[in-house]
């Protein structure tokens, strides 16, 4: 889920009319005192992170003065709570407590559908919540103000205080399902002691499916994360948001590693079948630098660029791919972005490869082919070998491996005496060099291409389709032009594809 | 018999002309599956491997007579009104293959099929097999493949995993232990068909005899099967292994339903309440094949 932070979700809170306290985003301490003298003291300083426990290591202090809200602040900013560093405080007004309460919405898997929770006691502090009272709300009724106050009741609460309380959750939900928020948590509404309602502090997580119809959020990666997002997570998430084509999923898990520490680039396929595979390197005395996933039958580019992203990581010993090893999808697909990535950067680092499943032999062929020539060893295995057993495969490889020094040169850039091209859909280039595509009695590339949408004209490969058709999607991707070229042509293809942030 | 999905069926596809609404078109109909009909907007008259297609699920069924089950292929922000389509058209079990669909949307789903008495598997769910019969969605990709991996017996398989669903089943033939019907529930947090009620069709399914259960982290599927089993609402043995034993709490691996929120859906928790209950847990994934022949054989 998408979290925000507290002083997002209280601008959403807000927006629907619920009573938040006056208060200011900070990111240095002398804002935070320009913030104080605007709001007026008592101020809370609250450090903006996704941790449950700010209040506990430090991040929540109360100030009487703006000088004593600047030392605050200045302690505050840039400590590390949880694995997140604070950039910003929420400086705001200090309430007077008569009462605090609790009330969230979530979405509950067992009823199926929004539940609404309540309880008379909140604050910091009431995290467990056994105690509070759960009603499930009709997902297209919505939640209506009289359902609410019936919940208020049974919780021992009447009279005025009722109807506003009713009022705030009615509200709140409303917040949740206009967001589409998978949990929304108000923790405390605190009743002050002039009789008024405040959110006093709140956690919204935002489906990630639903981030794409939510621009006004402006998440940038729409999922959760333990840790902030790194500058290769957000390369990632770049691909995968601008390729619709089966999955694409990577985290950044380890970054503080070095050459000889065992940490492994994991290329997973599918959710179970990527735990197990991860579970069976862990078993092998690995550690495990990302997680990553390209699933759901993608294409030969997509996994190319997982690839390239994983091999950018430059302390791992070892490339890991493994899924379910009985994959559904079109394991071809995974050699060719494979092969294509390794031979791009040269690998100079072992590499087990499990690509079991629908077209096993195809894809594992491609594998031993074009990799004999690297200076590591590649392994490809199919469906009857275990995560276990390759990751014992790969715990061989790294320890018996002596790197040379001399790495390879990658691969340079050709310069197409002749050269004929077109556009992919994901702003790739494939470029034909017909000086050379003359020469070539095999024509494989026509043959080869996986549309079939390449044909011949007085001898060349061109086109069978426009140019805007090849760019549109026609053109798959599928890499087999410029791979079979390299086997059976003339090495005449080249397809550039790049990868925003990373080249 | 089998659960879901047999030879009798008779199959919808809506968004029959994508990419990959042909590609499992194909494996449908090649394994055994009556595929009668194909919906897509704007495509009507056309034919997608002498599968007819209409513009609409109402027109589908209006020509070619009643439909028992529409597999969608559609990209997620289009599944909502195509689900709700095959609803009203009265189709009483829907297959939604695509990721990515927005929860709320799921829970409209839900909410319009309860009123109208419709089942749904998924979302993201590679589908379901009952080995040679039929398949619904892309269960083993090719039907070749399906039909060279998956054997016919007396055990139906439950997963939160779609690559895990074809990996059990397949070692499970690979040690001559076959399967009356293997589900992929959908690896998702919200899913219209979870484990307990595919565990209760085949509490029905007289050709099963024993269930295998792949469950993972996160959702609380797994601790209401272990009440059902408690309850005596299940009482075929029940093989369970779960998933997920290394992650981390708040971070999900892939499939939106394998988080553990608030401590609840963890790892140890699952398997606690299974084994209480008197399920055979399953430590390492390599015995399964194992532990299920020994306990067909106890019966």
């Amino acid at each position: 889920m998408a979290r925000l932070f507290e002083h997002q979700g209280k601008t959403l809170l807000k927006e629907k009319g619920i009573p938040i306290p006056k208060g200011m985003i900070a990111n240095s301490p002398s804002e935070a005192r320009r913030a104080a003298e605007q709001i007026g003291c008592p101020v809370v300083i609250k450090a903006q992170v996704w941790s449950t426990s700010r209040a506990a290591s430090g991040g929540i202090a109360f100030a009487d003065s703006p000088h004593d809200t600047e030392k605050q602040a200045e302690k505050i900013l840039g400590q590390k709570i949880g694995q997140f560093v604070v950039e910003t405080v929420l400086v705001e007004e200090e309430l007077s407590i008569r009462q605090e309460f609790y009330a969230s919405i979530l979405i509950h898997d067992r009823v199926p559908g929004p539940v609404l929770l309540f309880n008379v006691q909140g604050g910091s502090g009431v995290e467990d919540q056994a105690g509070a009272l759960s009603m499930d709300i009709d997902v297209i009724k919505g939640l209506c103000p009289s359902e609410a106050a019936d919940l208020l009741q049974k919780a021992g609460i009447s009279d005025s205080l009722q109807s506003k309380l009713s009022d705030l959750l009615v509200r709140l939900y409303q917040t949740a399902r206009v967001h589409e928020a998978r949990s929304a948590e108000i923790n405390p509404i605190i009743l002050t002691t002039d009789g008024e309602l405040y959110a006093a502090d709140c956690r919204i997580a935002i489906d990630d499916y639903a981030v794409f119809r939510h621009p006004e959020l402006g998440i940038e990666i729409a999922r959760e994360l333990s840790n902030p997002p790194t500058q290769l997570d957000k390369i990632a998430h770049d691909v995968e948001f601008h390729d619709y084509r089966g999955t694409f999923y990577f985290i950044q898990l380890e970054q503080d590693f070095h050459k000889g520490e065992s940490v492994i680039g994991f290329h997973g396929a599918g959710g179970g079948g990527s735990m197990m595979s991860m579970d069976a390197l862990l078993a092998e005395g690995f550690r495990i630098a990302n997680f990553c996933d390209t699933s759901g039958n993608p294409p030969a580019s997509k996994v190319y660029r997982a690839a390239k992203i994983i091999l950018s990581q430059p302390g791992i010993d070892g490339y890991f791919a493994s899924g379910s090893g009985v994959a559904s999808q079109e394991q071809v697909h995974s050699a060719r972005g494979l092969v294509k990535a390794f031979r791009e950067v040269g690998l100079d680092i072992p590499a087990v490869i499990r690509l079991g499943g629908n077209m096993e032999d195809e894809a594992v062929e491609i594998l031993y082919y074009f990799t004999q020539d690297l200076s590591t060893p590649v392994e490809g295995y199919k469906r009857d070998d275990p995560a276990s057993f390759c990751a014992k495969r790969l715990r061989a490889l790294v320890d018996g491996h002596h790197p040379f020094k001399i790495k390879e040169e990658p691969k340079s850039a050709m310069f197409p005496e002749k050269p004929y091209q077109f556009r992919t859909v994901t702003k790739g280039t494939v470029v034909f060099d017909h000086a050379l595509c003359v020469q070539c009695e095999s024509k494989i590339c026509v043959e080869a291409c996986g549309p079939n949408i390449l044909k011949l004209e007085e001898g060349l490969p061109v086109l069978a389709i426009s140019q805007e058709e090849a760019a549109k999607g026609k053109c798959t991707e599928c890499l087999a032009c410029e791979q079979e070229c390299l086997r059976y042509g003339k090495d005449a293809a080249q397809i550039t594809l790049p990868i925003p942030g990373l080249d | 018999m089998a659960i879901l999905i047999d030879e009798t069926k008779r199959v919808l596809v809506q968004g029959i002309t994508g990419r990959e609404g042909r590609a499992r078109t194909r494996l449908m109909k090649e394994f055994g599956t009556q595929v009668v009909a194909g919906c897509t907007p704007g495509k009507g008259g056309e034919d997608v491997l002498d599968v007819p297609v209409f513009n609409t699920v109402e027109e589908a069924v209006e020509q070619v007579g009643p439909i028992d089950v529409s597999v969608l292929f559609v990209p997620a922000p289009l599944v909502k009104n195509a689900a709700l389509e095959s609803i009203d058209a009265g189709i009483p079990l829907l297959v939604i293959v695509p990721d990515r669909v927005p929860v709320w949307d799921v829970l409209e789903i839900s909410h319009s099929a309860k009123e109208k008495g419709v089942q749904f598997l998924g979302p993201n769910t590679l589908g379901v097999l009952s080995p040679q019969r039929a398949v619904l969605g892309m269960m083993g990709g090719r039907a070749e493949n399906a039909r060279q991996w998956f054997k016919r017996g007396p055990v139906g398989l439950s997963s939160r995993s779609g690559g895990i669903t074809s990996s059990i089943a397949y070692y499970l033939s690979q040690a001559d232990i076959g399967l009356s019907t293997q589900v992929h529930v959908g690896g998702d947090s919200v899913v219209g068909l979870p484990h307990p009620e595919i565990m209760l069709m085949f509490e029905e399914d007289p050709e099963t005899k024993v269930i295998v259960l792949f469950g993972e982290i996160g959702t609380s599927q797994e601790e209401r099967v272990a009440e059902m089993i408690q309850t005596g609402e299940i009482t075929k043995p029940v093989v369970a292994f779960i998933g997920g034993k290394a992650a981390k709490e708040g971070t999900r691996f892939s499939h939106a339903g394998a988080i553990i929120e608030g401590g609840r859906g963890t790892h140890a928790g699952k398997v606690a309440a299974l084994r209480e209950a008197g399920a055979h847990i399953v430590d390492s994934f390599d015995q399964i094949p194992e532990v299920t022949k020994t306990v067909l054989n106890g019966l």
